[in-house]
């Protein structure tokens, strides 16, 4: 008998149900970890986490947190994060009452064979370019989720893309 | 007025009207000790840090005040890791102080670090890194607020050397809005179109039971409950956790819940048609298997944490609040059931026919762990509070003794903690002096903390410690008898060796031994004339004893499995 393959989570790009977390946390240290651990010891899943501080800089952080709302009711996960002292206000956005946004960073090898379907990929996401060498060019795309997924999935069509994301930043829909 | 961070936080803690600390010096704790010595606060030195926890506990439980705690750095630290985790599980007020090693060798390695806050952030409410001495008027102040408010629960504080060591002007916050807590909001206001709704569902209801849990003792609503219950006449069932809350002498109490509950309580519950929650939180040793538990039951339940809220079973009605403040709604609400004859009329049906029963004792023994406790308790002065350390003894104890009062039943339930009952007695017995405290405890649970009774004899805390001598680690060992074909696996622990007669006189204790009936009745008499040190009473008890009725682990509360006795019976 072979051994088992290992385990490596549940890898899906889009799960089924995603709700972001707005949380606002005081900035001490800390703070993150508690967060984390929460998740790990409660099996929450999460999805991406964006971390920056708040309007009043010193005092407080914002935490995005996209979570995926299969592995626990959204109830519990709000429940068990509102528990947190340092925890000073959650805002539960739905994906369609928010708005998302994502930035994605690439950079691609300057491959001759490919260099013009490259640029076209890359104008037609809406990408720039923020840095060049003579070998490779980085690219940039902020937008929404769904745009920097397309793109992602583009270049799969490439060898040699590092890619990088920051995990979405969200804020309620007006009207 | 300048002091070191030191006697700041003695003096944080008088503030904070601290009596007691329990706790072990070491290094990184050490300037903190010097200050203790001009202060009117009393230290109790254990012997191993995990005793000054549980005394912690202990003493909260006993008498509604956060108990407090005070070790050092690194192993200290760590060996108090358990009772942290205990009083987690329980909801158990406690403050502890670690120290930590100097700011500027935090991160290095260095001689008796570690990283205690990390360490215990998922057993905690709350823990604190302090950073200057200033501040540690606030994190005491904030530690005692978050320990003892909302949900209550453990809050560490760990403390570097050269913070205690530094100097700061004296201050002490004076109002909560100088915590600097701006995430923390313990109380909302009542949802009174919750409370709305829940009344609908009392009148309503034919068959309702009052599941009542600890929190119902964490808000200090027994009279509200006894009111609420006599008024509408309802049944009531108190959880592991809130023994106590209800006296067990009152006609309309069923007992515990549970897998070794009463098996009217358990029963009552299965046959509900409401489920009124109390500070419950519908735990997997009250439930059984979940989809069964109580299936034709609306459920109302009442929390001051909405996190327990559907966590496990779905409420109608979710009511976010102190339970004295709910209960107290509902009769303003005159919240009244249908009738309850015919319900009542059932219920007595189940008492009469499935009372909790235990095998004849016989003279020569060995004794029946069950019988030995209903001797205890016979004997007892009333008001006499009872620790327990966790297993069959543990089980046993809250089903035969008779609980009439908050704060008379100390024992770990959520952790299960074995070795919770000597130190948790030893606390129990400082916090409440005028009490007699009896440790009902097993062999097992007794070798893994007895050292603490060095503790009580060299301070003057004359516990009372029956040790239900039964050589097995017994709850395991019902277990593998009957799920594991009577195949025991490492449960023999020898009723002789270590000989508890000895070992107790060695730590300074009075050490006595039962074998018969004659006999038990002889240091029971003989325990209750020694009011100045300690007493151990090893008691012979019948190993293959087994804690009846039991609902099975995952089995539905239907399939509860009654004495023996009672079998012929049940078909």
């Amino acid at each position: 008998m072979s051994p088992p393959e290992p385990y490596l989570g549940e890898v899906s790009r889009t799960p089924v149900r995603h709700h972001i977390l707005s949380v606002l946390v005081e900035n001490k240290a800390g703070v993150l970890a508690r967060i984390a651990g929460l998740f790990a010891r409660r099996g929450f899943n999460i999805y991406s986490l964006a971390v920056a501080p708040a309007e009043s800089h010193a005092r407080f952080s914002r935490v995005t947190i996209v979570v995926d709302a299969e592995s626990a009711p959204l109830e519990q996960i709000v429940g068990q994060l509102d528990k947190l002292v340092n925890v000073v206000a959650i805002s539960d956005l739905s994906p369609r009452d928010a708005v998302e946004r994502e930035l994605l960073l690439a950079t691609l090898p300057l491959d001759d064979g490919h260099r013009s379907a490259m640029l076209d990929t890359i104008t037609k996401a809406g990408a720039s370019i923020v840095d060049v060498s003579s070998t490779s060019v980085t690219v940039m795309l902020a937008g929404t989720p769904g745009a920097c997924d397309e793109l992602e999935r583009a270049l799969e069509d490439f060898a040699e893309v590092e890619l990088h994301r920051t995990g979405r930043v969200a804020l309620p829909r007006l009207g | 007025m300048q002091l070191t961070g030191a006697q700041a936080l003695i003096r944080s803690l008088e503030q904070e009207g601290v009596d007691t600390i329990f706790g072990l010096p070491g290094g990184a704790i050490l300037p903190v000790y010097d200050p203790l010595l001009d202060s009117s606060i009393r230290h109790i030195l254990v012997r191993h840090e995990q005793g000054a926890g549980h005394m912690a506990e202990g003493y909260a439980l006993a008498t509604g005040r956060p108990g407090v705690a005070m070790v050092t750095s690194g192993p200290g630290a760590t060996n108090i890791v358990t009772p942290i985790g205990n009083a987690h599980m329980d909801s158990t007020p406690l403050v502890v102080i670690t120290g930590q090693v100097a700011t500027a060798s935090i991160g290095t390695d260095a001689f008796q670090e570690c990283d205690i806050t990390g360490i215990t952030m998922g057993i905690t409410k709350h823990n604190f890194l302090v950073q200057s001495a200033q501040e540690i008027p606030r994190a005491v102040a904030a530690a005692f607020h978050l320990a003892t408010t909302g949900r209550p629960g453990p809050v560490l504080i760990d403390v570097p050397k050269d913070v205690t060591q530094s100097m700061m002007d004296w201050w002490y916050p004076a109002s909560v809005e100088e915590y600097d807590l701006p995430g923390y909001r313990p109380e909302v206001e009542l949802d009174q179109e919750a409370v709305d709704r829940a009344v609908a569902l009392i009148t309503e209801s034919e068959r309702p039971v009052l599941y009542v849990g600890g929190g119902t003792l964490k808000s200090r609503a027994a009279q509200e409950l006894l009111a609420f219950a006599e008024r509408t006449g309802m049944p009531v069932v108190t959880t592991l956790m809130a023994r106590g809350a209800f006296p067990d002498s009152h006609e309309q109490h069923l007992g515990m819940p549970g897998m070794h509950g009463m098996y009217t309580a358990v029963t009552a519950i299965q046959k509900s048609d409401l489920l009124i929650s109390l500070g419950a939180r519908f735990d997997d040793r009250v439930t059984g298997k979940v989809p069964t538990f109580a299936a034709g039951a609306k459920v109302i339940h009442v929390d001051i944490d909405r996190a327990e809220f559907n966590k496990v079973r779905q409420a109608d009605v979710a009511i976010q609040s102190n339970v004295a403040a709910v209960l107290t709604a509902f009769d303003a609400a005159r919240a009244t059931p249908r009738n309850l004859d015919v319900w009542w009329k059932t219920i007595n049906d189940w008492r009469d026919q499935y009372p909790l029963v235990y095998d004849e004792p016989t003279a020569e023994g060995p004794l029946r762990p069950q019988h030995v406790i209903e001797a205890i308790a016979a004997k007892a002065a009333p008001g006499t509070i009872v620790a327990a350390g966790v297993g069959q003894h543990q089980m046993w104890a809250s089903q035969h003794w008779k609980f009439e009062e908050p704060g008379t039943w100390i024992n770990s339930g959520g952790a299960g903690t074995m070795g919770f009952g000597v130190p948790a007695a030893i606390g129990a017995k400082v916090g409440r002096p005028d009490r007699t405290v009896w440790c009902i405890d097993g062999d097992g649970c007794f070798q893994m903390t007895a050292q603490e009774l060095t503790t009580a004899r060299s301070e003057g805390i004359p516990i009372k410690v029956a040790i239900l001598n039964n050589a097995y680690l017994g709850m395991v060992r019902q277990w593998q008898e009957m799920f594991y074909e009577e195949r025991y696996s490492e449960v023999y622990l020898s009723a002789d060796l270590p000989d508890y007669v000895k070992w107790a006189e060695a730590m300074g204790c009075v050490g006595l031994r039962a074998r018969t009936l004659k006999e038990m009745h002889e240091v029971i008499d003989e325990a209750n004339t020694i009011n100045d040190v300690p007493v151990v009473i090893d008691f012979r008890t019948d190993a293959s004893e087994k804690v009846f009725p039991m609902v099975a682990a995952g089995a539905s509360n239907d399939d509860i499995i009654v004495h023996p006795l009672q079998r012929g019976a049940r078909q």
